[in-house]
C-alpha cells in the first residue's frame, strides 16, 4: 500500500471544489427524492398496504431507502463522474505528473464517494426525520451506515468503471445491477416473509442487503449476531474490490 | 547530470516505442528531443517522469532511480502534457489552487505563488474567467503556469508551442529563456525546428524510438550537412545533367520538386547553374543551412518516414 494521505486528500479537494460551486443544484434533488417518496407512498401505495413487517409501510421502508440513498450518490459518482475524469477529462494524468501515486487517487475518489452518500444519504435521512419516520435517538445509528453503504458501493462502482472501456456500458450497471438490488434488497418487502430458506441463503450475496440490515436495526434500535456477518460482508468485499482496482488503476494510468 | 537515460527500451505489445535509447541531460541546459510523429518523444518523457515504466533499462533523475521513488523525483519537476488538461469549469487562478495543493502547497505560500505564475505567463487579463472560454494559447500557457508551480529544478513540456501564434510563441521563448538563466533545467519536445535551433543547447534527434544524433545544432549542421544552402526546383528527370561536372562536395535533398544542396560555399553552385541555364535566370534561394534540414536528412522526407 501506498497511499500518503494528504496527497489523497488533494484529489478529493478537487472533486469538493467543483461540487460546491454548484452545490445548491447538486444538493437539491437529493431533497426531492425522498418527497416524491413520501407522496407517492404517502397517498398512493401506503393506502393498500397498511402494515409491513408489524410497522406501517412507511416505517418499514424508510431505513432502507436511507441505504438506497447512499448506494446512489456513491454509485453515480464512481460510474459516470469517475469515468468522465479518468477518460475525457485525463484528471489523472495530470495528477500524474505531481507527487500523487495511483493510490492515492484511489483513495480521494474512494473518500470523495463516500462523502457525496453521505450529502444524499444524509438529506434522505433529514426529510424522513422530519416527518416522523426515523424514531430518534436510536435511528441516529444509521450514520455510521451510511458511510459504510457508500464505501462499499464506491468499491464495486470504481472496480467496474476500471474495467470498461466504454461509457455506455454503465446502462448495463445501473439497469441490471443497481436496480434488481433496488428491488429484492430488503427494501420493499420483507425477505424473510417472501422467500424460501434456500433463497433466503442466497440472497446474502446481494451487497445492498448488509446495509439496509444494519440500517433497519438501527432503527429499531436493536443489535444482534448478524449484523457482524453484515458488517464483516461490507469490509470483506470492499476490500477485495479495492485490491482489484488497484491493480485496474495502475494499469489504466501507467501503461 | 539532471536525467540519465541508459539503454532504455519501451514495448507496447508487439511495438517497439523506444528503442535502447540513452539520453544525458546536464543541469541547467535547455535539451530538445526532436523526431517524427511516433518517434517515441512522449514516451521517453512519460518514463523520465515515472508514469510509463521501460520494458529495460535505467531512469535516474536528480540522481534517484525514478523506478524506487517516484514521488520524491516528481516533487522536484513539472510536466506540461502534450495535450491540456485544465479544469475548463474553474478558472486560471481556481485552476493553479488545486493544482498547487497535488504539490502540498498551502496558503500564504499557495496563493502567493498564484500570484507569482499569473504575472510571470501574463494570465492576469483572464484570471478569473473560466477556462473554457479562453484562446489556446491563453490555455496553453496556463498549462504550463501548472507545471511551474512547485518552482520545478527540471521542467519537462511536451510540444510547449505547438499551435500558438507567433507572438505568443516568440513570449513564451523568452520565459523558457528566463527560467532557464534562473537555473532551471528544460527538456522540451518539439516539431519546430526553428524553436529547437534558437532554445536549445542541446538536441537529441530521435526516430523509430532510437537517437539517431545529438549535439549542439550548429554542430549537427556542419556535421552533416553543410553552412550554406541552394534550394530551388527542378524536375528529377534534370538533375543529373544539371549537376553533371559538379566536383565540389555537397550533399543534396530532394522533396518533390524542390531540390537543396548543401555546402560551405554556395558562389561555385551558383555560377554553374547560371552557366546551365543560359541566362534564363531560375529562382534560387540561398540560405544558412537549419536544423530542419539536418531533420529532413536524419529522418526522411517521406509522410512514411514516421507513422
Ligand atoms: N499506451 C500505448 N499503447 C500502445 N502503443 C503506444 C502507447 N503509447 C504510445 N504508443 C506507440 O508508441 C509509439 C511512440 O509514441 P509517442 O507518443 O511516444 O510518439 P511521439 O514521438 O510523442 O509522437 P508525436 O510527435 O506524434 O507526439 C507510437 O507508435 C505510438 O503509437
Ligand atoms: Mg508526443
Amino acid at each position: 500500500m501506498n497511499i500518503s494521505p494528504s496527497h489523497a486528500f488533494s484529489v478529493w479537494r478537487r472533486n469538493a471544489v467543483l461540487y460546491r460551486r454548484t452545490w445548491m443544484w447538486n444538493i437539491l434533488p437529493n431533497f426531492f427524492e425522498p418527497v416524491f417518496y413520501l407522496l407517492s407512498i404517502g397517498i398512493g401505495v401506503g393506502a393498500y398496504i397498511t402494515q409491513m413487517g408489524g410497522m406501517s409501510y412507511m416505517e418499514f421502508l424508510a431505513p432502507g431507502l436511507v441505504c438506497v440513498a447512499a448506494m446512489n450518490g456513491a454509485s453515480f459518482e464512481v460510474t459516470y463522474n469517475f469515468f468522465v475524469r479518468l477518460s475525457y477529462q485525463k484528471a489523472y494524468d495530470a495528477m500524474l505528473t505531481t507527487p500523487i501515486e495511483p493510490d492515492d487517487v484511489l483513495a480521494g475518489e474512494v473518500l470523495w464517494a463516500i462523502t457525496r452518500a453521505c450529502i444524499y444519504g444524509g438529506c434522505f435521512f433529514a426529510v424522513i426525520a422530519l416527518v416522523g419516520l426515523a424514531p430518534l435517538p436510536s435511528a441516529l445509528w444509521v450514520f455510521p451506515v451510511i458511510p459504510l453503504a457508500g464505501l462499499l458501493f464506491a468499491a464495486i462502482g470504481i472496480a467496474f468503471s476500471l474495467r470498461i472501456s466504454n461509457i455506455d456500458l454503465f446502462s448495463f450497471y445501473f439497469t441490471l445491477f443497481l436496480t434488481p438490488l433496488f428491488l429484492f434488497s430488503d427494501v420493499f418487502f420483507p425477505l424473510h416473509e417472501r422467500l424460501s430458506e434456500g433463497w433466503l441463503w442466497v440472497a446474502e450475496v446481494l451487497p445492498l442487503l448488509h446495509p439496509v440490515r444494519l440500517a433497519r436495526a438501527a432503527f429499531r434500535g436493536e443489535a444482534s449476531l448478524i449484523l457482524l456477518w453484515d458488517l464483516a460482508y461490507i469490509l470483506a468485499v470492499t476490500m477485495l474490490l479495492l485490491v482489484w482496482a488497484r491493480r485496474g488503476i495502475r494499469k489504466r494510468l501507467m501503461n | 547530470m539532471i536525467v540519465e537515460v541508459s539503454s532504455v527500451s519501451k514495448r507496447f505489445g508487439l511495438r517497439l516505442a523506444v528503442d535502447d535509447l540513452s539520453l544525458e541531460v546536464p543541469s541547467g541546459v535547455c535539451f530538445g528531443l526532436l523526431g517524427p510523429n511516433g518517434a517515441g518523444k512522449t514516451t521517453t518523457l512519460r518514463m523520465i517522469y515515472g508514469v510509463t515504466r521501460p520494458s529495460s533499462g535505467t531512469i535516474r533523475v536528480f540522481g534517484i532511480d525514478i523506478a524506487r521513488d517516484p514521488r520524491t523525483v516528481r516533487s522536484r519537476l513539472g510536466v506540461t502534457l502534450q495535450q491540456n488538461v485544465l479544469i475548463e469549469a474553474l478558472s486560471p487562478e481556481e485552476n493553479l489552487r488545486v493544482f498547487g495543493r497535488y504539490h502540498l502547497l498551502r496558503e500564504p505560500e499557495l496563493s502567493r505563488r498564484i500570484g507569482e505564475l499569473i504575472a510571470f505567463l501574463e494570465l492576469s487579463s483572464h484570471a478569473t474567467v473560466p477556462v473554457k472560454h479562453l484562446s489556446g494559447g491563453f490555455q496553453r500557457r496556463l498549462a504550463i503556469a501548472l507545471s511551474m508551480m512547485n518552482r520545478p529544478e527540471l521542467l519537462i513540456l511536451d510540444e510547449p508551442t505547438t499551435g500558438l501564434d507567433p507572438a505568443v510563441r516568440l513570449a513564451l521563448w523568452s520565459r523558457i529563456r528566463e527560467l532557464q538563466a534562473g537555473g532551471t533545467t528544460v527538456l522540451l519536445t518539439t516539431h519546430y525546428m526553428d524553436e529547437a535551433q534558437r532554445l536549445c543547447d542541446h538536441v537529441a534527434i530521435i526516430s523509430g524510438g532510437k537517437v539517431i544524433d545529438e549535439g549542439k545544432p550548429s554542430d549537427l549542421i556542419v556535421n552533416h550537412l553543410a553552412r550554406e544552402t541552394v534550394e530551388f526546383d527542378c524536375a528529377p528527370e534534370e538533375e543529373s545533367a544539371m549537376l553533371n561536372g559538379v566536383s565540389f562536395p555537397s550533399h543534396r535533398l530532394r522533396v518533390g520538386r524542390r531540390l537543396m544542396i548543401y555546402l560551405d560555399d554556395a558562389t561555385l553552385l551558383i555560377n554553374h547553374i547560371r552557366h546551365y541555364d543560359q541566362g534564363d535566370r531560375r529562382a534560387l534561394v540561398v540560405r544558412p543551412t537549419n536544423l530542419e534540414d539536418v531533420f529532413l536528412a536524419l529522418t526522411g522526407t517521406s509522410l512514411e518516414g514516421g507513422q
